[in-house]
């Protein structure tokens, strides 16, 4: 009864578990909130376990399906299903709300069950987005994923939150209508939903160039490629630590998932003819955006724009049509999940002992918190990219297919070897490295145990990853396969 | 050894001794103490030297080598990508220097680091660093080479900015990373055009099968095609420009002597920095496919040879005439490997691993005595307060300088002859390079050697009253390092250069083979250190010994004289060509004035003030007139619905 219903689980126990913390009422009840979210958040992690354990990888269809009708007046039905893209994202789902319910715990005083709840909503929303199969559905958990998400900017967030939440909000929704009409037409001509079937159907080159752009809008957005990207810095700032967490880690996913669930088996002509405004949009992302996270003085701000950065690398490896470049894309986007993630837990667990963000107010971090050091030392080098490290693992196979494709693109693409160290590092040596610059920094205290233990976890699946790949590469190898060999036949 | 002994745990256990030594010091350090952490890193390595020296190498002399994976580290497209050992005479040589230097920089840290509050942390690093430099060099494909690669950058990176409260140290570990990434992305492009050509990256493989490639070429701009292992060779080069400082990526080693000595010696003069050195020589079935290649090697190299050296005279810090001398050897080892005589550029790194060590650990020892100093000015008349330095400085600056018996008499020797030899553009110069370097290079490290210990003491009343030789565990080291900077060269030439020690390890093509051509003409090691000791390179070394005595002992007033009349050279030369200060300004504030520009125009003002906000101000206007047409008269509504009705009729009876 549970196997066969997992996918639903995994989705809705996240949820109802949030509807259930809400229950928790007021602040009186803090602690309550706090404990049943960090139960319901273990519970979902540990029930996402099984989907990779019982993972046949050894085929590329769809496993753990569920198929229900759901409105039969249009066809619209309740399809759930996974394959080796999507099962890692759910788990890196399920892994990141854990670290955001535990970095929570003593740092979110006010609201705290309703700030617990939206984490968990939005976790449960997150996984029906990427194990979703029907259209619509898809579309619903997709919506829906944001209203949490504006809550916890505009709720919890910063002195500006309402410009960032009204940016966010205009940029995503704009996208998504358009993508909510191109699945409309999919309907019209399909009869059905069913995203497997749109990927089968056939399609002219006109009409797959219009819905390739109305994808777009969606997808680009949520990536975020240049030039749409400007909501992000804004979005990062604005949020509390646990949001930023789950917008850079899953959000940013949404919209690289978005291209190689839809665009790219359902639109193979126009992907191909527009594959040089891609790799285009990728690569300046990569240089222009490396350059711009150079001067920045705000952490989070440079942090989010080392986000955009890796998330072209992401969209860079979709769109040179070989396994090395989806892969490595593949693999950047959980990498850069738990090292984005794991970099603003660094900045929260100094801004909750210094109150500040900006770069020049701190100096000489590492006299006083030499654990913590130790620690953001391990990440900023795999943001930089270190061999050993999640980090390398993306990009190396994004440059070894990109050098196939064009020796330009991998130079272009290789420049992030030298700007994403200049950034990262840069940063952490007037932060963490010096003299004592100030007697706020000289008050700082160490990582708490609760600090040291999502730390660790993350720099365990860091090293994991970075030292032995193979188990993530070895599960998406039957899918992306076949999703290549979708991507390389005309539908014309 | 019997054919059932275990040598794959043997391969597995070296690296690993010396992992397990950092992580239990690095992790457990605050908690086992300062003696446990010295005491499992000194073990481990140890270990690693021990069975790498005794039981590693004779196996391979004996005719054995290994080539296996320990694990797939990941596949992608069907190609495996590997974790795996390769060990052949190559290998086995750089492990046994490796862990020889390493081994005696760790027993020297004990006294040198012996006050700091980052002892366990030093420890732990240094002996991560052999874990990763033994990675590097026992590497049997090109991912776990650049694995080694990357590790080591960032052991030198955590070592440079070790005292990281000092500005300028947190400045020269970041340009030393930088720097080095520069190289790193040319030395990753190059992997991936292996990949691109070869379909793996395991070496054994490549080389088989590169003989095949060597006409194959790439489009890189339309109608233009480059030869592909020209491409490959070049690009991996740029790697090896960037590790082993090669103008114009030497910047950041001159730098990085702000990290503690010990670091000096073992990774930036006697391992690290000469990974380069190692990785062409590795790759030689590669480089011998193209000529164009080892030409672009062999005038760098020489470049660097002649130019860093001529540097290396005018500074006063003693650890910098140290590294820009580094620099300059540096690039005798990559004219040799330029030149085709690989074996003989192997022979320079081993040789001068261990007299450069020797230099920069007799320096510290002078650094130490005098609290820290390391202006040579300050120095002065330390001969008999610090003779076990002083003899071994001596015998360090003799083998640097080649001076006969000494070890850098041999391995330069050959160097000179392989460059004089050699037919490739460019040949001609890098040998009066080459040649010229060695007056040079004689003449400044007598400088450096008469400053520290001969005429007057220069320092204060102070601290020359506490001057006192230092204390053993400093010395031990020195006298080890002491013993081969003496005797490898005569020892090691004859199977190193004259005998085939290296078997299949290196490729050379016939054509190329200056080694052949060289040892051909002596019948054996006599004649040759005869002929040695007649010719051009054994005399300017000489000439530049007595130069150095006459300036520096002699008539001390005379640098200044000179000094005044070559005003502007002299300030060209103190300010290393002024590399720096065109690095800083072009591109270090060139790429913060274009971020600058990209945020504040590109972002800011173009793409949120006019496209977003801009956006929003057109809608804004928009309903602000459409707002007119929602007048809340019902009538308006009505004439409105029977519009839009009309309009659709129209449109359905017309389609």
């Amino acid at each position: 009864m549970l196997a066969e219903h997992i996918l639903s689980l995994v989705t809705w126990l996240p949820i109802f578990g949030g509807m259930a913390v809400l229950a928790t009422g007021s602040d009186r009840h803090a602690d309550y909130a706090r404990q049943l979210s960090l139960v319901i958040a273990v519970l979902t992690f540990i029930v996402t376990l099984p989907l990779y354990a019982n993972f046949n990888s050894g085929t590329h269809a769809m496993q753990f399906v569920e198929d229900h009708a759901w409105i039969e007046a249009f066809n619209i039905r309740y399809r759930l299903g996974i394959d080796g893209i999507s099962l890692l994202l759910i788990l890196l789902t399920s892994f990141s709300t854990l670290l955001v319910v535990i970095s929570a715990w003593k740092v979110i005083e006010k609201k705290v069950a309703q700030y617990h709840a939206a984490f968990l909503m939005m976790e449960g929303l997150m996984i029906g987005v990427f194990s979703a199969l029907d259209g619509i559905l898809f579309y619903v958990f997709w919506e829906a994923m944001l209203v949490p998400m504006f809550l916890i900017i505009g709720l919890w967030g910063g002195p500006n939150r309402v410009y960032a939440t009204i940016k966010f909000f205009l940029y995503t929704f704009l996208g998504s209508v358009l993508m909510l009409v191109a699945f409309i037409y999919l309907y019209h001509l399909s009869g059905s939903f069913d995203i497997l079937a749109w990927h089968g159907m056939k399609l002219g080159l006109t009409a797959q160039t219009l819905i390739f752009f109305a994808f777009l809008a969606a997808f680009a957005v949520k990536v975020p490629m240049w030039p749409v990207h400007t909501w992000l810095p804004d979005a990062h700032v604005e949020a509390p630590t646990g949001g930023s967490v789950i917008l850079a880690a899953i959000m940013l996913k949404m919209g690289a998932y978005g291209f190689l669930r839809f665009s790219l088996p359902i639109l193979p002509d126009a992907s191909h003819e527009l594959a040089w405004l891609m790799i285009a949009l990728s690569l300046i992302a990569i240089v222009y955006i490396g350059l711009v996270a150079l001067v920045q003085e705000d952490m989070k701000k440079l942090i989010a724009y080392s986000s955009i950065a890796h998330m072209g690398f992401v969209t860079l490896g979709f769109f040179i049509f070989n396994t090395q470049g989806i892969e490595g894309g593949i693999v950047q986007m959980i990498s850069h999940g738990f090292v984005s993630g794991a970099l603003f837990l660094c900045v929260g667990v100094l801004y909750d002992r210094l109150h500040s963000r900006m770069i020049k107010d701190y100096g000489g971090v590492a006299n006083r918190m030499p654990v913590f050091a130790a620690f953001m030392m391990l990440f900023a080098m795999a943001n930089a990219g270190l061999p050993g490290t999640s980090g390398f693992v993306g990009e190396l196979l994004v440059i070894l297919g990109a050098f196939q494709a064009n020796v330009w693109y991998a130079l272009a693409a290789a420049t992030t070897l030298v700007f994403g160290a200049a950034y990262t590092l840069w940063m952490y040596k007037r932060v963490i490295f010096g003299a004592v610059a100030n007697d706020k920094v000289a008050a700082l205290t160490d990582v708490t145990p609760r600090e040291i233990v999502f730390l660790s976890l993350l720099a365990l699946a860091v090293l994991v990853m970075g030292l032995w790949p193979y188990p993530f590469l070895d599960v998406m190898h039957a899918s992306v396969d076949h999703l290549l060999q979708q991507a390389m036949t005309s539908k014309l | 050894m019997p054919d059932s002994f275990p040598f794959e745990l043997v391969y597995l256990a070296i690296p690993l001794s010396c992992l397990a030594g950092a992580l239990l010091a690095g992790l457990f350090g605050w908690k086992i103490g300062r003696v446990a952490a010295h005491t499992v890193t000194i073990l481990g390595v140890a270990v690693a030297f021990v069975l790498s020296a005794f039981v590693v190498l004779p196996d391979v002399i004996a005719g054995n080598s290994f080539n296996g994976i320990v694990y797939e580290w990941g596949r992608s497209g069907g190609i495996p990508l590997e974790v795996g050992f390769l060990i052949d005479p190559l290998t086995a040589l750089m492990m046994v220097v490796v862990t020889f230097v390493s081994l005696c920089v760790h027993i020297y840290t004990i006294g040198y680091l012996h006050d700091d509050p980052g002892y366990q942390r030093f420890f732990s690093y240094i002996a991560l660093f052999t874990f990763s430099m033994l990675m590097l060099v026992m590497s049997n494909n090109f991912l776990l080479l650049f694995f080694g690669w990357e590790a080591v950058g960032l052991m030198s990176y955590l070592l440079i900015g070790f005292w990281f409260t000092r500005d300028s140290a947190t400045h020269a570990q970041l340009k030393a990373f930088l720097v080095n990434r520069v190289g790193d992305l040319g030395f990753l492009l190059g992997i991936a055009a292996i990949y691109m050509t070869f379909g793996t990256l395991d070496y054994a493989a490549v080389f088989a099968i590169a003989p095949q490639m060597a006409a194959k070429t790439i489009p890189v701009l339309p109608g233009v095609d480059w030869n592909m292992m020209t491409l490959i060779c070049i690009l991996l080069f740029v790697g090896a420009m960037g590790k082993s400082a090669q103008v114009p990526l030497h910047v950041w080693l001159p730098d990085s002597m702000e990290g503690p000595t010990p670091i000096s010696a073992l990774i930036h003069a006697a391992t690290m920095v000469t990974a380069g050195v190692f990785m062409v020589a590795r790759m030689s079935p590669l480089y011998e496919l193209s000529e164009t290649a080892l030409s672009v090697v062999l005038v760098i190299g020489a470049i660097t040879a002649l130019f860093m050296a001529f540097v290396g005279v005018v500074q006063n810090d003693i650890k910098r005439v140290v590294a820009y001398s580094t620099l300059s050897q540096l690039g005798y080892m990559m004219v040799a490997m330029g030149a085709s005589a690989y074996s003989v550029g192997i022979f320079h790194l081993m040789t001068h691993a261990f007299f450069k060590a020797l230099l920069f650990l007799a320096a510290g020892s002078v650094i130490i005595a005098l609290h820290h100093e390391q202006d040579l000015r300050k120095m002065g008349g330390l001969m008999r307060r610090m003779p076990i330095t002083f003899i071994t400085t001596w015998i360090g600056a003799l083998a640097l300088a080649g001076i006969f018996p000494f070890a850098g008499f041999f391995s330069k020797d050959m160097i000179i002859e392989a460059a004089h030899h050699s037919r490739l553009p460019g040949s001609g110069f890098a040998y009066v390079a080459v040649l010229s370097g060695v007056f040079v290079t004689a003449f400044y490290t007598f400088r450096m050697l008469f400053l520290t210990f001969y005429g007057k003491p220069r320092m204060d009343e102070h601290t020359l009253k506490h001057v006192e030789e230092s204390p053993w565990v400093v010395t031990i080291p020195l006298v080890l390092l002491a013993i081969p900077s003496l005797v490898a060269g005569f020892t090691f030439i004859d199977p190193l250069v004259f005998g085939r020690f290296f078997a299949d390890s290196i490729k050379v093509l016939p054509a190329h083979d200056v080694v052949k051509q060289v040892t051909s003409l002596f019948d054996g090691l006599g004649p040759f250190v005869a002929h040695g000791l007649q010719s051009a390179p054994f005399l300017l070394a000489v000439a530049g010994i007595l130069t150095a005595w006459l300036m520096y002992v002699r008539l001390p007033q005379l640098p200044g004289r000179v000094r005044e009349k070559a005003g502007a050279l002299y300030t060209l030369l103190l300010r290393k060509y002024f590399v720096d200060e065109f690095n800083e300004f072009v591109f270090a504030g060139g790429a913060r004035v274009l971020g600058r520009l990209l945020w504040k125009i590109g972002d800011v003002k173009l793409i949120d003030g006019l496209a977003v906000n801009g956006t929003a101000r057109v809608i804004g206007w928009v309903s602000g007139i459409v707002r007119h047409i929602q007048s809340g008269y019902v009538y308006h509504y009505a004439f409105a619905m029977i519009l839009g009705l009309f309009l659709l009729i129209t449109f359905f009876l017309h389609k």
